[in-house]
């Protein structure tokens, strides 16, 4: 057994672990007959850590060395850690064995900077290269699309990727700028840009002409850090629409600044803050699949997030006079609104209200979460429970049916 | 009146074809295994008959859907108890409807078919993530399974496309076959009564060389990625239960 190759696992997946993207769906990859591998429909996370985050890919840098010094980042120059760079062989040879055993969806491969950023990135994309063509590996790969890289190398990249991400990580320019001197957003953009407009490009060519290569099938994806800078929800959630809509990016994800280092630059927080995170990827969802603006989740009046119940909830108290709505005739939008209600449930009831009249005992077996649902809606039941609209009521009935243990440790989506 | 049926999923529709010759309403219809005798009662005991069960399976695609009819297969895996009623009762009420009843949420008997259906994706989703293989010495990639639900049949499709070259073999040791993929197509295979046990923990022997050394790297990976910060052993239990815990080379205890 190579110690050696242990070792550098360790500290390159150790390094990796804090990009919180896991994400292995939304591609459109097939086998070939003596392929490896596949990448179509949903992905799958083939164990999870004991923090609860899913294992579907191999997440680890190509190198930890590097010659920026971000106050956020464990691997950051000033910082004094082991470190470790790994071969594109031993890379390649790591992705194919995992993935042979079942144990992975593919690879993620992200890295320090060393020497400058396209030497970097060329570096990401010969792997890539590598293991599609040598090795007619059809799994899952998401590079990270290096800041600063040349249009040539990215688009490289995306020709071999499922997926690229470039990491906005500071939620706005100037704050960015305090606790990342090297780094600023024309770097970042640049790929991205380049990435949009190539993929919608690609995208169009592939109608007229069926045999145009795959290009970033499964798009790109940012991730920003919450709670390292003064940055509100508000903010944060007007720029994430903003990539959704403008530059048209599958995910936007966001990790709660765990305090790794004791790096003067940024602030030193007891624990990493989670709700808040959590509230987030709720909001993110609703905006994503709920259908909802994002001035109706946070506008100037209520720029945060209320950690005590979820966006949606929120929502509904803060506006009466939609509720409550009748299940059996309500256009689909709306179900989808009240709270305790998600898609699948929503579906559930259009489809089965053409057989029948929907009663409280029916909803309850389909999947709705009447804790919550129950103030916001009517059905068939005439005797159903109809307390009045007191935002303030439903609120404190709502929070006091979650123990206070229960609300610290809340990290489901819609529990 | 009572009908017996061999515990396949022909025999059960073929019991359920025999009601509808016999003209029998409401039936009761069980497995002969689960059959305890009645000092009152003779069962009808029917012998499977494969153009009755695809008849059967005609008239639910004719009444309802394609759906429907995979619908009634996949809950049949589940094994439990009360899953043959259930699909007699939904034979019946699709026939009785003019109308495809397979979304009608708000009837117990479909409902509960799509809740069991679902739990069904549940488990061979968890399988498509929690199968591990191990390389042996004549290049098989060998993996041992106990899924909650005889799933195994649902499973040949995902990973032919995923390993088309590469022979593969996932054995249910609870149910005591396998399927095996030679790199052309998958069959259903059983062992010999003296080999099962050997085939719960495969010996050093028989495995390749390299293979201890990638489960090593696969575990050390595993802890690796792991935030103390963040420890949250509710969630992780709840994404990974503690019987699965044995056939994951990463949950077990560091040897190295």
């Amino acid at each position: 057994m190579n110690y050696k190759i242990r070792q550098k696992l360790e500290i390159l997946a150790d390094a990796a672990k804090y990009d919180v993207s896991c994400a292995s769906s939304g591609s459109n990859r097939k086998n070939t007959k003596d392929g490896l591998g596949n990448s179509t429909g949903m992905g799958i996370c083939h164990t999870y850590t004991e923090d609860g985050r899913c294992v579907s890919l191999l997440k680890i840098l190509l190198t930890n060395y590097c010659i920026f010094d971000c106050a956020y980042c464990v691997s950051r120059k000033s910082n004094d850690v082991k470190r470790a760079a790994f071969t594109v062989k031993e890379v390649v040879d790591l992705t194919i064995n995992f993935y042979r055993r079942n144990y992975i969806e593919g690879l993620f491969l992200s890295s320090g900077i060393f020497k400058n950023a396209d030497y970097t990135m060329e570096r990401l994309v010969r792997i890539a290269k590598e293991l599609r063509t040598e090795h007619k590996f059809n799994g899952y790969i998401h590079l990270k699309a290096i800041p600063g890289a040349s249009d040539e190398l990215i688009h490289e990249a995306g020709l071999y990727a499922d997926r690229l991400s470039v990491n906005l990580e500071i939620p706005s320019e100037r704050s960015l700028k305090k606790v990342a001197p090297e780094k600023n957003y024309k770097d970042v953009y640049q790929p991205m840009n380049y990435l949009t407009s190539a993929i919608d490009g690609y995208k169009k060519e592939k109608k007229a002409i069926k045999s145009t290569p795959k290009f970033t099938p499964a798009g790109q994806s940012t991730q920003m850090v919450i709670g390292a800078t003064p940055e509100n929800d508000l903010h944060i959630l007007n720029l994430a629409n903003d990539l959704y809509k403008a530059q048209k990016l599958r995910r936007v994800y966001y990790s709660g600044y765990i305090p790794i280092s004791e790096d003067n630059r940024l602030p030193a927080l007891k624990q990493a803050p989670l709700i808040r995170e959590n509230r987030l990827y709720q909001s993110d969802w609703l905006m994503r699949f709920y259908g909802f603006k994002v001035d109706e989740i946070v506008d100037t009046k209520h720029p945060d997030l209320d950690l005590e119940v979820d966006p949606k909830m929120a929502y509904a108290l803060r506006n009466p006079h939609l509720f409550p709505v009748d299940i059996n005739t309500a256009p689909y939008e709306m179900i989808l609104r009240i709270p305790g209600i998600g898609v699948k449930s929503a579906k559930k009831i259009v489809a089965a209200r053409r057989h029948g009249k929907l009663r409280k005992a029916n909803l309850k077996k389909i999947g709705v979460v009447l804790k919550r649902a129950q103030y916001f809606l009517t059905c068939e039941d005439k005797e159903f429970k109809q307390v009045g609209f007191y935002p303030e009521a439903i609120r404190s009935l709502v929070v006091q049916g979650n123990s206070p243990k229960k609300a610290a440790n809340q990290l489901r989506l819609f529990g | 009146m009572t009908f017996t049926y061999n515990n396949t999923y022909e025999g059960l529709l073929s019991a359920i074809f025999e009601t509808y010759r016999l003209k029998v309403k409401n039936a009761r219809i069980v497995p002969e295994e689960e059959w305890q005798g009645s000092l009152f009662e003779e069962p009808i005991v029917v012998e499977t008959n494969l153009e009755y069960a695809s008849r059967v399976l005609k008239g639910v695609e004719r009444q309802c859907s394609k759906r429907a009819v995979t619908l009634l297969y996949r809950c049949f895996l589940s094994e439990l108890p009360e899953v043959s009623h259930l699909i007699y009762d939904f034979v019946q009420k699709a026939m009785r409807s003019k109308i495809d009843i397979t979304d009608n949420f708000g009837d117990d008997t479909v409902l509960q078919l799509h809740q069991i259906n679902k739990k069904i994706g549940r488990e061979v989703h968890r399988m498509h993530a929690f199968v591990r293989f191990q390389l042996t010495k004549d290049e098989i990639y060998y993996s041992v399974i106990e899924p909650d639900f005889n799933v195994l049949p649902l499973l040949p499709d995902h990973f032919e496309k995923r390993y088309p070259a590469q022979k593969w073999l996932i054995y249910d040791s609870k149910r005591r076959y396998g399927i095996f993929y030679d790199q052309k197509q998958t069959d259903f295979i059983t062992f010999e009564e003296d080999h099962r046990l050997e085939l719960r923990q495969l010996s050093a022997e028989v495995l390749d060389e390299k293979e201890p050394d990638y489960q090593i790297l696969w575990k050390s990976y595993f802890d690796s990625v792991n935030i103390p910060e963040r420890r949250n052993m509710k969630l992780h239990l709840q994404h990974v239960p503690k019987r699965y815990w044995k056939y994951l080379s990463e949950k077990r205890e560091r040897t190295f």
